[in-house]
């Protein structure tokens, strides 16, 4: 392959596909864009060593991302629009220069961005985590030791941003407008024990209620947040306030361009989502034959592989090779205080979901989740040996009553 | 090819074992083991999947 190929996206899934192309004989030009402009990092320590200040910036550094693969990159460069008829992409530079690039090909891994509260705009004292520079803006206020922050939302970040707090000894609220947290992730009999990990680490853990408004005081011009008024009537009073309420996924520059936006840029079961274009990433939408329906997912290590995978997909596309089947097993984990929680698989909230080794009283077990008798998911709670061997029961097929029994002997 | 892991890195996710059991074990203990520490060079592609997939970027391969 020796031609022109734009990657969107310096995160994860993109510099994964710019390595795997330069690597597997891509002599042309490669040009990496993204909106931040700071070196590609890993995000997963966003949450957790950056702000505990265990880890400085330089250890999350992606070592892709200094290896010398020859590409060309573009940071602090936001894509505008693409034209797949005259086969150029408009990028805008931070200094607010807009200019159009030419390519062959264009792989699209930009991603997502926080959603944050409405009307939160410039209120000090009010975060989200999603870059490295909104990590250290928050970590920055950690250190000042305030008394309590509140944590809007009970997912994987907001549970993460909260053990963080409470490992610096600060008092934490967690609110999640879901009766349980990680219900729609997990189901509620494991939401309820990812519940009961927050409150053994002491967090105030407010379930069932939303935000009805931010309190803020205006002082020397600045107008801060002193606190949250929640939907069940109270308030809480917080110097911090850290939002973690999902995502946004960066799609407005591919709009009306021909692309199927549908939650995610939606691709064949290769992540072609045009000719010479591929998706990789978060913002990816593939059929997945494993789990018979369409996919988007946001994890770490899907994001590698979605990244190799659709820069060889244009190799195969350049080649005229037979391009390979994109549909592996989901997988990630959350660190919440000195618990690990893995799941392998995509569960159904609704699944049945059945504990076949050590017990949740612990915090120490593993559970699988089945439909029917369909293998939907594992879960580990301290356990990664048995989730990374009952993980490779995907790969054989095992169905959920086998893999019961395959667990029994672990 | 040597195998090397820091172990005040690694966070037993256990990912490297999946991809390859025959050189790397999570125990009980929640601890990662090397099994073989200088692996035979038909295992290179393994090794090198497991250093990219490594969460922590704890593994690296060392030439000696």
């Amino acid at each position: 392959m020796n031609s022109t190929t734009v990657i969107v996206g310096a995160s994860l899934a993109g510099i994964n596909a710019a390595r795997t192309l330069r690597l597997q004989g891509h002599t042309g030009s490669i040009i990496v864009v993204d909106a931040d402009s700071e070196r590609p990092y890993d995000r997963p320590p966003l949450s957790k060593q950056m702000l505990t200040g265990e880890w400085e910036p330089e250890k999350i550094l992606l070592p892709a991302g200094k290896e010398d693969l020859d590409l060309e990159f573009r940071l602090g460069v936001r894509a505008k629009a693409v034209d797949l008829g005259a086969r150029q992409i408009t990028l805008e530079g931070a200094d607010g220069t807009v200019a159009n690039t030419a390519f062959d090909s264009l792989v699209i891994a930009s991603g997502a961005s926080a959603r944050r509260l409405p009307d939160s705009a410039g209120i000090a004292g009010v975060h989200v985590v999603r870059t490295l520079a909104d990590s250290l803006a928050l970590r920055a206020e950690l250190e000042a030791g305030p008394s309590r922050v509140v944590v809007i939302g009970a997912g994987f970040i907001g549970a993460e941003v909260a053990s963080s707090c409470r490992k610096r000894g600060i008092e934490v609220t967690l609110v999640e407008a879901m009766p349980l947290p990680l219900e729609r992730i997990l189901g509620a009999e494991m939401g309820r024990v990812c519940a009961q990990v927050h409150i053994e680490n002491g967090v105030d853990l407010r379930l069932g209620t939303g935000v009805l408004q931010l309190e803020t005081e205006t002082v020397d011009g600045v107008e801060k947040v002193v606190g949250v008024a929640l939907t069940d009537g109270t308030t809480v009073a917080a110097e911090i306030v850290v939002v973690g309420i999902g995502v946004t996924l960066n799609v407005d520059w591919l709009e009306g361009s021909g692309f199927t936006l549908d939650d995610g840029v939606v691709c064949d079961n290769t992540l072609l989502a045009a000719p010479g274009v591929v998706a990789a990433g978060d913002i990816a939408r593939y059929p997945s034959a494993r789990f018979g329906r369409m996919l988007r997912v946001e994890h770490w290590e899907t994001a590698i592989a979605g990244g190799e995978a659709a820069a060889r997909r244009l190799l195969a596309e350049a080649s005229g090779e037979t391009p390979v089947v994109f549909d592996p097993i989901p997988w990630f984990w959350s660190d919440q205080y000195d618990r690990k929680i893995q799941l392998a698989g995509r569960p159904m909230p609704t699944d049945t979901c059945v504990v076949v080794h050590g017990s949740t009283d612990e915090f120490r077990f593993v559970a699988l989740y089945g439909d029917g008798d369909r293998l939907t998911g594992v879960l580990g709670m301290n356990r990664p040996r048995h989730v990374v061997q009952l993980r490779a029961l995907f790969e054989e097929g095992a169905s959920f009553s086998e893999a019961c029994e395959r667990a029994a002997t672990l | 090819m040597r195998i090397v892991v820091d172990f005040d890195l690694c966070e037993s996710n256990a990912v490297c074992m999946g991809i390859a059991p025959e050189i790397f074990e999570v125990r009980d203990d929640d601890f990662l083991y090397v099994l073989d520490e200088n692996p035979p060079e038909s295992m290179r592609a393994k090794m090198e999947e497991s250093v990219q997939r490594c969460p922590k970027q704890a593994i690296s391969i060392a030439e000696d």
